[in-house]
């Protein structure tokens, strides 16, 4: 078969699709929002009739998804590291039912922070939910272990975590498919009981799960994603996981090292391999994009064992992506000098889009607070958390999915007023709904600006949940009606807008101010595309 | 044969489009490729780059190591600029001499030609005027691509045809106009080569 040329994350896409899966749940976040749109777009999941589609929040995706893992059916959940910790209680818990159909879940962690408030490592969770977890370390790598995934899942009948980094998921290379499964019938568990966690069914449950702890490690004792490749110098072993091993590589041009290796591509890590590597050699050099998971881990806490080299012990610094620059000089590689960067080059940060609503809705805000002290806008996740940035500096925090809404209350709970909150139209039907039935049964006096663009706009202009739902939201929610308030961020509107934010922000109770317009790269895209049906 | 290549731009310029066609011409070539890209947050209006390797044998790192890059090619002045420690020696830096100002301070445009002319290897032309003589203002990144293409070791026919494939159901209209470019860049950097 010809090589398709794939992202990271399409590769994902098209070996779930091979694997049979009946369909996909997702929440957009970057890096791993190709994933699902690669389905979306693929005219072969449309004639098998694979389920597509994007969810509220990450959790709910993760429930859905286990909810047809529970009838039977293969499907596939996908989302960005962070929001795993969203769907924790259900990926946590699925480790305790286990599963019936394959499931499989895609946690995109993002090193460097490209797109990300924080680079945490999800080969912890897949540890913490005690369930096998993979890492490719290329794009070919990533369809197989998807479609391997769906076999471990259903053979040990536990959800497979698979983690991926930014650099795999954005990067593109050629992939070769292989023979597509069909799609299981619909059949329940076996055990009734199986996915009834009451404590005595769960105790039992987590005791199987316990149990099957050997089996995870006899698996990835002889799995072809944890290689040894042995080598003649002894005076140095590396271990090194997922894409580490392609900047291992690429500092070997003739692909020739001397030393002993464990790649490593299936967790729980294999003690047989490890315990001779470390044997066999004098000292350990581990490569592991985001946390050291794995130095940790052989690490004894007294370092009463050979040396253990990596991030955890300084020879690679902690934080950041790997490259091939990094890994090359903690084999102690000789890295030529470079030129430098000219001084003049200046930093040219993301900013809004000429035209963007949210312009318009930053500067009528920024001037209805111009009488107050400053550090009381509390915002959330999105394009609009761009307005923190030069010329707006209008928000003062951006932490996770629905924080403005609680953070704000808080704050005026404490008896700072007036509190501002300033969220995204998806953002608030993520995570910011409940936050603000806490505000109303509270009777915080909060104004809450929910910025719709009718899109997800900074992850390329998803549909949002939230499109034509939020004041009916609000007011079932118990908002005053005439305290939800519509308006259009137009420059023309300046004045007119400006007085509303100054009138609702002096209202001592709960309010709620819609800026709405569509975001402009979306109004952009919809124009072309109907020119082009009409043109037809 | 091996070409490390980075492509540099600002968010919406068109770099991906320019890594596309060079893909499709490699692996229609034959050839290996990885491409990492940037997506997210930085394409609004940020400074974006990508890395793309080209190669007859098994590509390892998705990155192209620090002083390794066989060339810049970028839409962007001051962005060629930025990715300079990447480039080997005796790389070449093949850049659009327009600016893309979104930026309070952007520097002296005259100081950024001066070091873009102080790398021994580099062609530096203004794309998006000749994007408008051509009356196709939207390809300037074709002319950059063709300005390239001398030193990407791909077959230039192959390019074209990348060209068809890739804007395909856009018309034939918008094909031709960025072949046109494509070769228009193509001349520029000839032109050069032989002065």
């Amino acid at each position: 078969m010809k090589k398709l040329l794939l992202l990271g994350d399409e590769a994902i896409a098209q070996g779930a699709i091979d694997a049979g899966i009946s369909g996909i749940y997702a929440y957009p976040g970057t890096p791993s929002t190709e994933i699902m749109e690669y389905v979306f777009g693929s005219r072969e999941a449309q004639e098998k009739n694979i389920r597509t589609g994007w969810a509220t929040n990450e959790k709910t995706a993760m429930e859905a998804a286990l909810g047809m893992s529970y009838v039977g059916k293969r499907t596939l959940v996908c989302m960005k590291h962070v929001g795993l910790n969203v769907a924790a209680d259900a990926f946590i818990n699925s480790a305790i039912t286990g599963a019936n159909g394959g499931l499989v879940v895609v946690a995109a962690d993002d090193p460097s922070m490209h797109s990300s408030q924080n680079e945490q490592d999800s080969r912890f969770y897949g540890k913490f939910a005690m369930i096998p977890t993979l890492e490719p370390s290329n794009q070919q790598e990533a369809y197989d272990m998807i479609r391997y995934g769906f076999i471990i899942s259903e053979k040990f009948e536990i959800p497979i975590l698979v983690r991926i980094t930014t650099r795999l998921a954005h990067s593109r290379a050629g992939v070769e498919r292989k023979e597509a499964d069909t799609q299981n019938n619909i059949q329940l568990p076996g055990n009734p009981k199986q996915f009834i966690l009451l404590p005595a069914n769960a105790r039992r449950q987590y005791r199987h799960l316990l149990d099957i702890q050997t089996d995870f490690q006899e698996d990835a004792d002889t799995s072809n994603f944890n290689q040894y490749f042995d080598g003649p110098d002894k005076s140095l072993g590396i271990i090194v996981c997922g894409i580490a091993y392609n900047y291992l590589m690429e500092n070997f041009p003739d692909r020739n090292i001397p030393y002993p290796i464990l790649k490593i591509g299936q967790y729980p890590i294999s003690r047989p391999k490890m315990k001779r590597l470390y044997e066999e050699c004098d000292e350990i050099l581990v490569l592991e994009d985001g946390y050291p998971v794995v130095e940790e881990l052989i690490n004894s806490f007294f370092e009463l064992g050979k040396k253990i080299k990596g991030r955890l012990e300084g020879t690679i610094r902690r934080d950041g992506e790997l490259n091939p620059n990094i890994v090359g000089k903690a084999l102690g590689l000789e890295i030529p000098e470079t030129r430098p960067i000219p001084d003049l080059v200046t930093s040219r940060p993301p900013k809004l889009c000429k035209g963007c609503p949210h312009i318009y809705s930053y500067n009528a805000l920024n001037e209805a607070l111009a009488e107050y002290a400053k550090g009381r806008v509390f915002s959330d996740i999105g394009c609009y958390t761009l307005g923190a940035l030069e010329p707006f500096e209008a928000i003062n925090t951006c932490v996770d999915m629905g924080a403005s809404i609680t953070m704000a209350k808080g704050a005026s709970d404490a008896g700072f007023k007036p509190s501002v909150a300033v969220i995204g139209d998806s953002t608030f039907t993520h995570s910011g709904m409940t936050g603000l039935l806490d505000v109303v049964n509270d009777k915080a006096p909060i104004t809450v600006v929910i910025l719709d663009n009718g899109t997800v706009a900074m992850t390329g202009g998803q549909t949002s949940s939230a499109t034509g739902k939020i004041e009916k939201i609000c007011e079932a929610l118990g908002v005053e009606q005439e305290h939800i308030i519509v308006l259009n961020p137009l420059p023309k509107n300046h004045e007119e807008n400006m007085l509303t934010f100054k009138r609702e922000i002096e209202y001592k109770g709960v309010s709620v101010i819609i800026p709405r317009r569509e975001c402009i790269v979306t109004a952009a895209k919809r124009l072309r595309i109907e020119k082009k049906n009409k043109e037809l | 044969m091996k070409k490390d290549i980075i492509l540099a731009g600002v968010g919406g310029q068109g770099i991906l489009s320019i890594a596309a066609i060079i893909g499709t011409a490699a692996i229609d070539a034959g050839l290996y490729l990885k491409q990492a890209e940037v997506h997210g947050m930085s394409q609004r209006g940020g400074d974006v780059h990508s890395n793309l390797r080209i190669s007859d044998k098994e590509v390892a790192s998705d990155l192209i190591p620090e002083g390794k890059a066989d060339m810049i090619i970028s839409v962007e002045p001051m962005e060629s600029l930025r990715y300079l420690p990447m480039l080997a020696p005796g790389g070449w830096l093949i850049t659009n001499t327009k600016p893309y100002v979104n930026i309070p301070n952007y520097p002296d445009l005259d100081e950024i030609i001066k070091e873009i002319k102080s790398v021994p290897n580099h062609i530096a032309l203004d794309a998006n005027e000749i994007a408008i003589d051509l009356r196709q203002k939207r390809a300037a990144n074709m002319v950059i691509l063709g300005a390239s293409s001398p030193f990407l070791g791909l077959d230039y026919t192959q390019l074209e045809k990348a060209i068809i494939n890739i804007f395909k159901t856009k018309g034939e209209e918008i094909i031709e106009a960025n072949i046109k470019a494509l070769k228009t860049g193509r001349e520029f950097a000839e032109n050069y080569i032989k002065n």
